[in-house]
C-alpha cells in the first residue's frame, strides 16, 4: 500500500442556478479515485457553498496513483428526482509523485461540463503521502520526471542523455461502443475523457519504467499524442528522451565558481550520482565500464574527440597540443567505434531534443523523414498492440537507415505524427541526422567539453555545419564548399534541419518564417485503392514542398532552415502539405544562389520578355529581403580556399587525400540505406504558377518578425511582455470541381490571411516577434480546410534591436559564458577571464576571416536550371514509387523521403541576455508560452507536466454564437483550466505549451458541434530577473548585458 | 472560399479600446467595420478590410462573452476564463457602466420598469443613440437599482462595492438610483435647461441631508428614501409665511442686511414675500408623494424663474439665500431652527446650482 491520497473539498463559487424556483443550488461533491467514492454534505441553497469537508483518504497503489486521475463531481441534490450533475474536475496527481515538484495541489478549479462548459469553480486541496517501496519488480515508476521541453530544462544539468523511449497503448474508443447508442452525449464524452486520462497515465507510467530500466531519472522532450482511429480504436502514443538529470542546487552554487575551472566541476557528476554506475550500468551503456576502468584512454579520447569535432585541423594550425595530433588518429578511431557501438546498442539512436548542451552536437547531416500509408483495422487485443508497434518500428528503422546513409549515427529533433481519414492513416516520422559527442551518452562528464572549448577557442559556430558524410560517396548530389568560417572543412550549400538554431551558430542578419503550402486533389476511393492513390501522391508532394521551401529560402537570400516541420494531411478528396521552418543565413555556408528562370520556349520573344521581367522581379525581391533581414555577408575577397569548388568529379581526388587525413569518412558505411535515401536539391522553378506563388508571400509589416523556432536570430533583447495565442480558421471551398491551382491558391490565401490577421491583432506589441509559430492543418470534411495556429508574440526593445553581425559573432565567442549558466555549471571561468578581455577584437578578426573566404560573385553562383538532373531525380522517384507499389498489395504502403542537409549544436536560449526586465507579476497571472523559457525571467522550479484532454459538445450551436462562438469559448475555457491547474500546483507559468490536437466537427443542420482539444506543457515557477537581481549578485547577467552594444547595464 | 470559422484567443484577453467603444455604442459588426475603415486604420496598418472584419468579429465575440460577467463586476475579477490585467478590467467595467448624458436625462426620475423600457425606441430616435446602447444603459440603471435599493449603508459605497465603479461614476449612479426611487420629475419642458450634473449635485445634497441615513446610519434603504418624519415636520415651517408678523420681521431683517449690497435690491424687496412663500410652501407640500416628485418643477417655478425674469445675478442670489436662511435664527418666535437649517441648507445648495440659463 505505498500511497495515501488525501483530498479536501473547501468551497465552491459562482455555481449555476440549478433550481429555477429558488434561483439557488443545493450542491454537494463526489470525490472519486479508482473505485472508491466519498461525498460531502449537501450545502443547501447557495451559489457559493462552503463545504469545508474532512480529509477524504484513499489508500492506493502507486501504480494507480500514476494511472488514475482524481475525479471530482459537483452535483445538485434533488429530493425527488435524480441528482443533476453540475460538472467535473479531473486532477492529474502525477506532479505530487516526485519529490522536487509540487507538494500540494490547492486552488480554485473551473467546474467543467462537456455540454455547458465551465460552470463555476471549486476549491480543492490534494496531498499525497508516499511510502518507499523497494520492490524491484514494481510496475510503477513514481519519481521519474517528465518534461515537454525539448531541451535540458533550465534548472537541471544533464549527466547522461540515455536516448529514445517510446510506448503506445490502445483501447476501444467509447464513442464507438454499442453502449454509446443508448447513453447521453455527456456520458459518452466523460467516458472518453476519463479513458484518455487513464491511458495517458498508464503510458507515462510505462515510459517511466523504461527510463528506470535505462537508469535514467527523467524524460525530456516528452511528446504524447492520441490517434482517433474511429471504429478501429483509440491509440495513445508517446516518445521522449530518457536522461539522467541533476538539479542545479541554487544560484549560489555556481556563482562563486568563477575562477576555479573545470576541476571543481569535474567532480560533481561523481559526487552527485548516488549510485556510481560502474557496475550497474544498464545494457544501454556497456562501454562505460570500459572507459572507467581504463582511465588514461578516457582522457585521451576526450582530447582526440575534440579534434574530431570542430578541431580536426588543430594540429596543422599549431593550436592546441601538437602531440594530440599524432596520437589522435588511433584514439579517434577508437572513439569513433565507441560512439558508434554505444549508439548501435540502442535500437533507435533518436533524440526528441531540439536544443542541446554545448558540445553535444558535432555534425549535422540533414533532415531524414519517412512516411507510411496504412489501412486501419480493428485492434483485436488491446493488451497486445503489436500492429501499431510494428508500424512505428518499421518507420523508425527507415529513419535510422537514412541517418546512416548520411554518415550519421544518431537522429536529433525527432518527432512522429499521424494523419487519419476514415480508414487510411499516414504515419510520419522526421528528424535530423547528426553526429553526436559520445561523452554525454556515457558518463556525462560534461565538463570535458569545456576543456575542448578552451582549447578550440576559434572556429566557433560552424562545426555543426561540416558534413559528416564522405564527399566521395555522397548520398545525394550536393555542392560542397569549404566552410566560410574556418575554411578547413567542407560544408553543403544549404542546410535543412528539424532542430533549433544552436546558440553558438554564427548567423548573419535576422531569420524569418518560411512556409511551403501545397494541395493535391485525390479521387475519392475506398480502402486499398485509396491507400494506393495516397502513396502515389506522397512522393510528388514531398518533392514539391521541398522545391517551394528551397525557392523561398533563396528568395529570402538565406541558406539554412531550422525547425523544419512538414505536415501531410489526408482528407477525403485531397492531400495537403504544409512545411514550416525558420530560414537564416549561416555565416559558415556559402551565399545562396539566386533563382533563375528559364523559359521553356526560348524562341518566343514576348515570352522571353515576360521571363526576364519575372526574373527582374525575383532579383529585386531577393535584394529587398536581404535588406529587410539585414543579411550583409562580409565582402568576399581573395584566398583560394573558399574559391569555387571544382566540379564534384574533378575535385574528388584532391579531396580524397584530405579526407583521409581527417580520417572520418573511411569507416562510414554509406552503401547501406543509400538506395532509398533521396535528397532533393532543386534550383529550378518549373511553372510560372510557382513563381507567382513565390512572389505573393507578403513580408510581415515593419516591426514584426516571425519564426517557428524558440528564438529569433538577431534579436536578443526581449522584454517580458508575452502573448501566447491560438487562432483557428476553417474555410469552406466554394466549388466542387476544384483544380489543384485553385486549391493551392485558396490554401495559400488562408495561411497568408491568417498571418495578416495575427499581425494586425498584435500590432500594439510592435516591435515584436512571433516565435514558435506552429501551424496545423486538418481536413475535417470534404470541402473544409482547418488551420490552427499557436504561437507566442514577444516584444523586444527597439533601441537595442539593431544588433548585427558583430554581436552575433561576439555572441558565439562568448557562448560558453552566456548561454546557460543554469544548464551547465562550468561556463563561468570563461566569462570572467576570456570574455571581458576580448569581446571586440576577435569579433572583428572573425568577420574578416569570414569575409576572406568566399570568392565567388553571387551572380555566378546563381544556379541555373538543371533539367537533366531533375529528370534523373524524377525517374528515380518513379522507380521508388514502383517499388512501393508492390508493397501495396500486402496492404500497407510506404513512401520514404530523405532530404537535404542539416545542422546545430547546443542550447538555444536567449533568456540571459534579455532586455531590462520589467513588469511586476500580478497576483494570479499565469503565463503560457510554447517556448522553453520566459523572457526576462528565470525558471526556478519545474512542477510537473500538464497534459489535458477536453471534449466539448453542444446541441445549441446557434445560441452559443455559431461555430466561432462555440470554439472561441471552448479554447478560452481550455486556457483557463490549464492556468487553474498550474496555479493550484503553485506555479505561475506553463512553458513548452503545445496544443497537440484540436479536432472540430460540426453539424449545423442539427445545430450541433463537437470539439476535442489536447494540450500539454510544463508547469513552472519563475521569478523575474529584476527580482532575482536583488537576491543574488549576477556576473553572468552583467556580462551578457555588457555584450550588447548600447545594452543598458544600469537599468 | 468563405471563412466558416475564425477565432483568435489570447492567453491574455486582447481588448481593443476603440472596438469596445463601438460595441458599447451598439454598432453592428458591419457598421463598426465601416467606422473603423473611416478612421484610417487600414492606411496606418496596411491591413485589408477582411482582416478588419475578422478582428472586429473577434472582439465583439469576446465582449459578448464578457458581458455576462460585466453584469456582476466582482465576478469579472474572480472568474478564471479570461485573463485580463486589473487595469483593463477596471476600464472594461467603467466603460460598460458609463452612460450618455442625453440618455440619462431622458430616463432620470422615471420608474425603471418594463414600461419605460418600451419607450427606449422613442428615446433612441430622439437622442440618436442606438437602441442597443439605450438598452444597455437602461439595464445598467435597473441592475444597479435592484442591487442597492434595499441595502443598508452608504449608497455610494454600496454601488462601489458591488459594481467596482470609480468614485465619480458611483456618485452618478447614486443620483440615478435616488431619482428613480423618488421619481422626481425631470422631463418637463421647464427643466430641460438642467443637466444631469445639476440633478446629480442636488441628489447628493439631498442624500446627505434629507434621507434616513442622514440621521441614522443603521437603517435599510437609508440613502434611497427621504426621511418621512422630516418631511412631515416641514409643515411646521409654514408659520414663517402664515404668521404675518414673522414674515414682515423676516423681510426687514433680510432687507436691512442686504441694503446696498444687492444690485437687484428693489426687485428683491418687492418680491420677498412671494419668494419666501414659494420656498416655504414647497417645504410644506413635501408630505405628499406627488409634490415630492414635483420638487424640481416647483423650485424652478417658484424661485428660479421669478429671479431670472428680474435678471438677478448669481451672486445676488447667493447673498440673498444666505441672508434669507441666516436671518431666521434671529426670529425669536420661531422654534424650528434645526429643521429650518436641515431644509434650507440643502435647498440653498440646490437652488444655487439650478440657477443658470
Amino acid at each position: 500500500m505505498p500511497g495515501k491520497l488525501k483530498v479536501k473539498i473547501v468551497a465552491g463559487r459562482h455555481l449555476p442556478v440549478m433550481d429555477r424556483a429558488s434561483d439557488l443550488t443545493d450542491a454537494f461533491v463526489e470525490v472519486k479515485f479508482g473505485n472508491t467514492t466519498f461525498k460531502t454534505d449537501v450545502y443547501l441553497k447557495s451559489l457559493n457553498p462552503q463545504w469545508n469537508s474532512e480529509w477524504f483518504k484513499f489508500e492506493v497503489d502507486d501504480e494507480d496513483l500514476q494511472d488514475e486521475p482524481l475525479q471530482i463531481t459537483v452535483l445538485d441534490h434533488d429530493t425527488y428526482s435524480a441528482n443533476d450533475a453540475i460538472g467535473k474536475v479531473y486532477i492529474d496527481i502525477d506532479p505530487l509523485l516526485y519529490s522536487e515538484a509540487a507538494t500540494v495541489i490547492s486552488g480554485w478549479f473551473p467546474i467543467y461540463d462537456t455540454i455547458h462548459g465551465i460552470r463555476g469553480e471549486i476549491n480543492v486541496v490534494v496531498k499525497v503521502d508516499l511510502f518507499n517501496d523497494l520492490n524491484r519488480f514494481r510496475q510503477s515508476s513514481c519519481g521519474v520526471k517528465f518534461f515537454c521541453t525539448t531541451s535540458i530544462p533550465k534548472c537541471y544539468r544533464a549527466v547522461i542523455i540515455h536516448g529514445f523511449v517510446e510506448e503506445l497503448v490502445v483501447n476501444e474508443d467509447p464513442e464507438y461502443q454499442w453502449i454509446d447508442r443508448i447513453r447521453t452525449p455527456r456520458a459518452s464524452n466523460e467516458a472518453r475523457q476519463r479513458l484518455i486520462s487513464l491511458m495517458s497515465g498508464e503510458l507515462q507510467r510505462k515510459i517511466g519504467l523504461k527510463v528506470l530500466e535505462m537508469r535514467g531519472n527523467a524524460v525530456v522532450g516528452y511528446l504524447q499524442c492520441f490517434d482517433l482511429e474511429g471504429e478501429s480504436g483509440l491509440v495513445v502514443r508517446a516518445i521522449g528522451t530518457a536522461c539522467t538529470l541533476d538539479k542545479l542546487s541554487s544560484p549560489a552554487a555556481f556563482l562563486p565558481a568563477c575562477n576555479s575551472p573545470s576541476k571543481d566541476m569535474k567532480e560533481i557528476p561523481f559526487n552527485e550520482d548516488p549510485n556510481p554506475n560502474t557496475h550497474s550500468s544498464g545494457p544501454s551503456t556497456p562501454l562505460k565500464n570500459q572507459t572507467y576502468s581504463f582511465s588514461p584512454s578516457k582522457s585521451y579520447s576526450r582530447q582526440s574527440s575534440s579534434s574530431d569535432t570542430d578541431l580536426s585541423l588543430t594540429p596543422k594550425t599549431g593550436m592546441g597540443s601538437g602531440s594530440a595530433g599524432k596520437e589522435g588518429g588511433p584514439f579517434k578511431a577508437l572513439l569513433r567505434q565507441q560512439t558508434q557501438s554505444a549508439l548501435e546498442q540502442r535500437e533507435f539512436p533518436f533524440f526528441t531534443l531540439t536544443a542541446f548542451p554545448p558540445g553535444f552536437l558535432v555534425h549535422v547531416g540533414g533532415v531524414v523523414s519517412a512516411r507510411s500509408v496504412k489501412l486501419l483495422d480493428r485492434i483485436h487485443n488491446p493488451d497486445e498492440p503489436e500492429t501499431r508497434d510494428a508500424w512505428w518500428a518499421e518507420i523508425r528503422q527507415e529513419i535510422k537507415s537514412h541517418a546512416k546513409a548520411l554518415g550519421c549515427h544518431a537522429v536529433v529533433g525527432y518527432s512522429e505524427s499521424t494523419s487519419i481519414c476514415e480508414e487510411v492513416c499516414i504515419l510520419s516520422a522526421s528528424g535530423t541526422a547528426a553526429v553526436l559527442n559520445p561523452r554525454f551518452l556515457q558518463d556525462g562528464t560534461v565538463e570535458s567539453c569545456l576543456e575542448q572549448r578552451l582549447e578550440e577557442n576559434l572556429p566557433a559556430g560552424c562545426g555543426f555545419c561540416h558534413i559528416p558524410y564522405d564527399e566521395l560517396n555522397m548520398p545525394f548530389p550536393a555542392h560542397l564548399t569549404y566552410c566560410y568560417n574556418c575554411r578547413k572543412q567542407k560544408v553543403p550549400d544549404v542546410l535543412f534541419t528539424t532542430i533549433d538554431l544552436p546558440i553558438d551558430a554564427t548567423v548573419i542578419g535576422k531569420g524569418c518564417l518560411i512556409q511551403a503550402r501545397l494541395c493535391r486533389l485525390k479521387k475519392k476511393a475506398q480502402a486499398e485503392a485509396n491507400a494506393t492513390a495516397i502513396s502515389n501522391l506522397l512522393p510528388f508532394m514531398e518533392y514539391e514542398v521541398h522545391t517551394q521551401l528551397m525557392n523561398k529560402l533563396k528568395l529570402k537570400g538565406m541558406n539554412a532552415l531550422f525547425g523544419l516541420r512538414i505536415q501531410i494531411t489526408v482528407g477525403e478528396n485531397m492531400l495537403m502539405g504544409l512545411a514550416s521552418a525558420t530560414g537564416v543565413y549561416l555565416a559558415a555556408l556559402p551565399l545562396p544562389g539566386g533563382i533563375q528562370i528559364a523559359g521553356k520556349t526560348p524562341n518566343d520573344g514576348s515570352y522571353e520578355q515576360h521571363v526576364s521581367h519575372m526574373q527582374k522581379k525575383i532579383n529585386d525581391t531577393i535584394a529587398k529581403n536581404k535588406e529587410l533581414y539585414e543579411i550583409n555577408p562580409p565582402e568576399i575577397s581573395e584566398e583560394i580556399i573558399g574559391s569555387p569548388i571544382p566540379e564534384p568529379r574533378q575535385r574528388s581526388r584532391l579531396l580524397r587525400s584530405q579526407s583521409e587525413s581527417s580520417d572520418e569518412v573511411t569507416e562510414l558505411d554509406l552503401s547501406h540505406g543509400k538506395k532509398d535515401a533521396f535528397v532533393l536539391e532543386i534550383d529550378d522553378t518549373d511553372a510560372m504558377e510557382d513563381v507567382h506563388s513565390l512572389l505573393t508571400d507578403v513580408p510581415p509589416p515593419s516591426g514584426f518578425y516571425s519564426c517557428n523556432t524558440e528564438i529569433m536570430p538577431g534579436i536578443n533583447n526581449w522584454t517580458s511582455e508575452i502573448q501566447m495565442f491560438t487562432s483557428v480558421r476553417v474555410i469552406r471551398l466554394s466549388s466542387l470541381n476544384l483544380t489543384n491551382q485553385a486549391l493551392n491558391k485558396n490554401f495559400n490565401d488562408l495561411c497568408e490571411n491568417l498571418l495578416k490577421s495575427l499581425y494586425f491583432k498584435l500590432r500594439s506589441m510592435i516591435p515584436c516577434c512571433l516565435c514558435h509559430v506552429n501551424f496545423t492543418v486538418s481536413l475535417p470534411e470534404d470541402e473544409l480546410i482547418q488551420v490552427t495556429v499557436t504561437a507566442v508574440a514577444i516584444t523586444f526593445d527597439k533601441n537595442q534591436a539593431l544588433q548585427t553581425t558583430k554581436t552575433q559573432v561576439e555572441k558565439s565567442l562568448q557562448r560558453a559564458s552566456t548561454d546557460n549558466e543554469e544548464l551547465l555549471q562550468f561556463p563561468l571561468e570563461l566569462c570572467s577571464d576570456s570574455l571581458p578581455s576580448h569581446p571586440f577584437p576577435p569579433a572583428k578578426e572573425h568577420l574578416e576571416s569570414a569575409s576572406s573566404n568566399s570568392g565567388i560573385p553571387a551572380a555566378q553562383r546563381a544556379t541555373s536550371v538543371d533539367y537533366s538532373s531533375f529528370a534523373d531525380r524524377c525517374s528515380s522517384w518513379i522507380e521508388l514509387i514502383k517499388l512501393k507499389a508492390q508493397t501495396i498489395r500486402r496492404g500497407s504502403i510506404k513512401t520514404t523521403v530523405t532530404v537535404e542537409k542539416a545542422s546545430p549544436m547546443n542550447e538555444g536560449n536567449f533568456r540571459n541576455r534579455s532586455a531590462p526586465p520589467c513588469a511586476n507579476s500580478t497576483v494570479g497571472v499565469v503565463k503560457m508560452t510554447p517556448l522553453s523559457f520566459i523572457p526576462g525571467a528565470k525558471i526556478t522550479k519545474y512542477l510537473g507536466i500538464i497534459n489535458m484532454f477536453f471534449i466539448r459538445e453542444t446541441t445549441s450551436l446557434r445560441e452559443e454564437g455559431g461555430v466561432s462562438g462555440f470554439l472561441h469559448a471552448f479554447v478560452a475555457e481550455v486556457f483557463a483550466m490549464v492556468r487553474a491547474h498550474v496555479a493550484a500546483l503553485g506555479g505561475n507559468a506553463v512553458v513548452s505549451y503545445i496544443m497537440k490536437q484540436c479536432v472540430f466537427m460540426e453539424n449545423p443542420n442539427k445545430n450541433q458541434a463537437q470539439c476535442l482539444i489536447n494540450v500539454s506543457g510544463d508547469a513552472v515557477v519563475f521569478v523575474h530577473e529584476s527580482e532575482l537581481e536583488v537576491v543574488s549578485s549576477q556576473p553572468p547577467t552583467a556580462n551578457c548585458q555588457s555584450s550588447c552594444p548600447g545594452g543598458d547595464v544600469t537599468t | 472560399m468563405t471563412n466558416e470559422l475564425d477565432i483568435f484567443v489570447g492567453n491574455t484577453t486582447l481588448i481593443d479600446e476603440d472596438v469596445y467603444r463601438l460595441w458599447l455604442d451598439g454598432y453592428s459588426v458591419n457598421d463598426a467595420v465601416a467606422l473603423r475603415v473611416r478612421s484610417g486604420i487600414l492606411e496606418q496598418t496596411g491591413a485589408t478590410a477582411a482582416v478588419l472584419q475578422s478582428d472586429t468579429m473577434d472582439h465583439y465575440r469576446t465582449f459578448h462573452m464578457l458581458e455576462r460577467l460585466l453584469h456582476a463586476p466582482p465576478k469579472l475579477l474572480h472568474q478564471l476564463i479570461f485573463q485580463i490585467p486589473p487595469s483593463r478590467q477596471a476600464l472594461l467595467i467603467e466603460r460598460y457602466y458609463a452612460f450618455d448624458e442625453a440618455f440619462v436625462r431622458e430616463v432620470l426620475g422615471k420608474k425603471l420598469s418594463k414600461g419605460t423600457k418600451k419607450d427606449l425606441d422613442d428615446i433612441s430616435t430622439k437622442t440618436g443613440i442606438t437602441l442597443k446602447s439605450c438598452r444597455r444603459q437602461f439595464d445598467n440603471f435597473k441592475r444597479v437599482f435592484k442591487v442597492v435599493e434595499e441595502m443598508r449603508g452608504s449608497l455610494v459605497d454600496n454601488i462601489q462595492q458591488h459594481f467596482l465603479l470609480s468614485d465619480r461614476l458611483a456618485r452618478d449612479y447614486a443620483a440615478i438610483v435616488f431619482f428613480a426611487n423618488n421619481r422626481f420629475e425631470t422631463g418637463k419642458k421647464k427643466l430641460q435647461y438642467l443637466s444631469f450634473g445639476d440633478f446629480a449635485f442636488c441628489a447628493e445634497l439631498m442624500i446627505q441631508n434629507w434621507t434616513l441615513g442622514a440621521v441614522d446610519s443603521q437603517v435599510d434603504d437609508m440613502d434611497v428614501d427621504l426621511d418621512k418624519e422630516f418631511l412631515q415636520d416641514l409643515k411646521e415651517l409654514k408659520v414663517l409665511v402664515a404668521d404675518k408678523d414673522l414674515l414682515d420681521l423676516h423681510k426687514s431683517l433680510v432687507c436691512t442686511a442686504l441694503r446696498g449690497k444687492l444690485g437687484v435690491f428693489s426687485e428683491m424687496e418687492a418680491n420677498f414675500k412671494n419668494l419666501s412663500r414659494g420656498l416655504v410652501n414647497v417645504a410644506a407640500k413635501l408630505t405628499h408623494n406627488k409634490d415630492v416628485r414635483d420638487l424640481f418643477v416647483d423650485l424652478v417655478e417658484k424661485f428660479v424663474e421669478p429671479c431670472r425674469s428680474d435678471h438677478w445675478p448669481l451672486n445676488d442670489v447667493r447673498l440673498f439665500l444666505n441672508q434669507y436662511s441666516a436671518s431666521v435664527h434671529s426670529l425669536d418666535g420661531f422654534r424650528h431652527q434645526a429643521l429650518w437649517d436641515r431644509y434650507m441648507g440643502t435647498l440653498r445648495g440646490c437652488l444655487l446650482r439650478l440657477y443658470h440659463d
